[in-house]
């Protein structure tokens, strides 16, 4: 039974689903309104799950004596610091009434001391690492890797003024290659082209798994254990 | 400028050093830095999640009256509150549901009781399932099929547009040759061999577009935070 339910669960909710697209009158759409919402909520358990799971791994690191533990005390303290100014509301309306995010409120000022540019700069640093990256990537070695490299200039230097300045000259019946016009065409045409076969070939991929959970055919989300 | 805006300043421009310093090797400013915004991101989105789905769509659902502890606004809360009450009442209480499933997925931290975190989990595999495929199925499937079909010759209004008709014809047989790379139940021999590999060009140019505009973001964000270290170092000296 450990392994039945779940997947009677699995199907019956997936078969509501698409019934409903179907079929999109009550009860079944509105079934799909609920299961939405159902959905959000064990959501926000899933982050309390994640959650406890970085106390628990962090909390391990320090009583284990691991020599990076003053950083797992840095995580725990910024955690558990965030978690409490945002539940209680310190800073806003009295009591619980106010906005968790409005202007004033403790957790505001955090989110905008810590959590914009701690996230800003993580992503930021990785222009530095792509820059490495394209060095590597813009050897033309063979046909396809020349491809990719011109594809890739085109588009990075026609979305800059020198793009513009290195073709403005241009007469009109050749201004098909203008730097922004080829860019714009590269990414409306054959980037089109690529993107869509990679959609189609995607939707195939997902639309077969999907089907195979609903029918519990695949079933490695229920683990090994019986 | 009060207490709060140079706070914000200095914070951010000190822990966005502290970032930057990986730069030059990994070093315990950024190992700070880095465990903090692990802890700080957790927390941020578990009250993100609470404050707009665990009371709204929870506490709110199965006791609307609870509607006016959250509510500054008694007017707003009144409003809410009615809304709620015209939903139907197994609607409401049906909210019990994943407040049950949610306290089961939290057994996946006791070993011994684990086994019960599959039943959310079954739920959330199941809308998984039942949403992507429908989504996909007229999304990414059906739509783009759909869009795909063009003429081949195209006429505007002025006549013959030879712009127009090496534009649809590139997406036509574009696609159609990337396809043709993607099926391996035939061997890309002769003609099937030639036709995936003019699908290879035109993914090569769709990776070098999407490589392209992801440099191009990265080095937006870059600039930001270089404007952004210019005004507080400006507001210092």
């Amino acid at each position: 039974m450990r392994r039945e339910i779940p997947l009677f669960i699995t199907f019956i909710i997936g078969t509501a689903l698409v019934v409903a697209l179907f079929i999109p009158h009550e009860p079944f759409r509105e079934l799909d309104h609920q299961f939405s919402v159902w959905f959000d909520i064990i959501a926000v358990f899933a982050f309390i799950l994640g959650g406890g799971n970085l106390l628990r791994v962090h909390v391990d690191r320090i009583t284990r004596k691991h020599p990076d533990r003053i950083y797992s005390m840095v995580t725990i303290v910024g955690f558990l610091g965030t978690l409490l100014i945002g539940l209680f509301k310190f800073g806003g309306d009295p009591g619980l009434t106010g906005n968790y995010i409005a202007q004033g409120t403790w957790f505001k000022v955090v989110y905008d001391a810590f959590f914009v540019p701690l996230g800003a700069t993580m992503f930021s640093l990785l222009a530095f690492f792509v820059a490495s990256a394209s060095y590597r990537a813009f050897r033309a070695k063979t046909r396809e890797a020349t491809i990719l490299l011109i594809a890739a200039f085109i588009i990075l230097v026609g979305r800059t003024p020198l793009g513009y300045y290195l073709t403005f000259w241009l007469p009109e019946p050749l201004q098909f290659l203008h730097i922004p016009n080829l860019s714009s065409w590269i990414m409306s045409v054959p980037n089109l082209a690529g993107q869509r076969a990679i959609m189609i070939g995607i939707a195939l991929g997902i639309i077969a798994t999907s089907l195979k959970l609903i029918l519990g055919i695949e079933r490695s989300y229920l683990g090994q254990e019986k | 400028m009060n207490f709060s805006d140079y706070f914000v300043l200095w914070v951010g421009g000190l822990l966005t050093l502290m970032i930057f310093s990986f730069l030059y090797r990994d070093n315990p400013f950024y190992k700070f830095a880095e465990h903090l915004f692990v802890g700080v991101s957790a927390a941020y989105w578990m009250v993100v999640g609470f404050w707009t789905t665990f009371i709204p769509n929870l506490i709110g659902s199965i006791y609307p009256p609870s509607v006016s502890w959250f509510t500054a606004n008694p007017e707003e809360a009144r409003t809410v509150i009615a809304s709620l009450y015209d939903q139907m009442w197994y609607w409401r209480y049906g909210r019990i549901v994943p407040l049950i499933l949610g306290c089961m997925l939290l057994t996946r931290l006791a070993p011994k009781a684990s086994w019960m975190s599959r039943w959310p989990m079954a739920f959330i595999i199941g809308y998984a399932a039942g949403t992507n495929l429908t989504r996909y199925l007229q999304s990414d499937f059906v739509a783009q099929i759909k869009a795909t079909l063009v003429p081949l010759i195209v006429f505007n209004e002025a006549g013959f547009s030879l712009g127009e008709t090496i534009s649809n014809i590139v997406i036509v047989f574009g696609v159609l040759s990337a396809l043709v790379y993607f099926f391996f139940s035939k061997e890309h021999k002769g003609w099937f061999g030639g036709t995936a590999r003019v699908g290879i060009w035109v993914l090569m140019v769709a990776f070098g577009a999407a490589f392209g505009y992801t440099v191009m973001a990265r080095i937006s964000l870059l600039i930001g935070r270089m404007n952004f270290l210019g005004s507080w170092l400006g507001s210092v000296f």
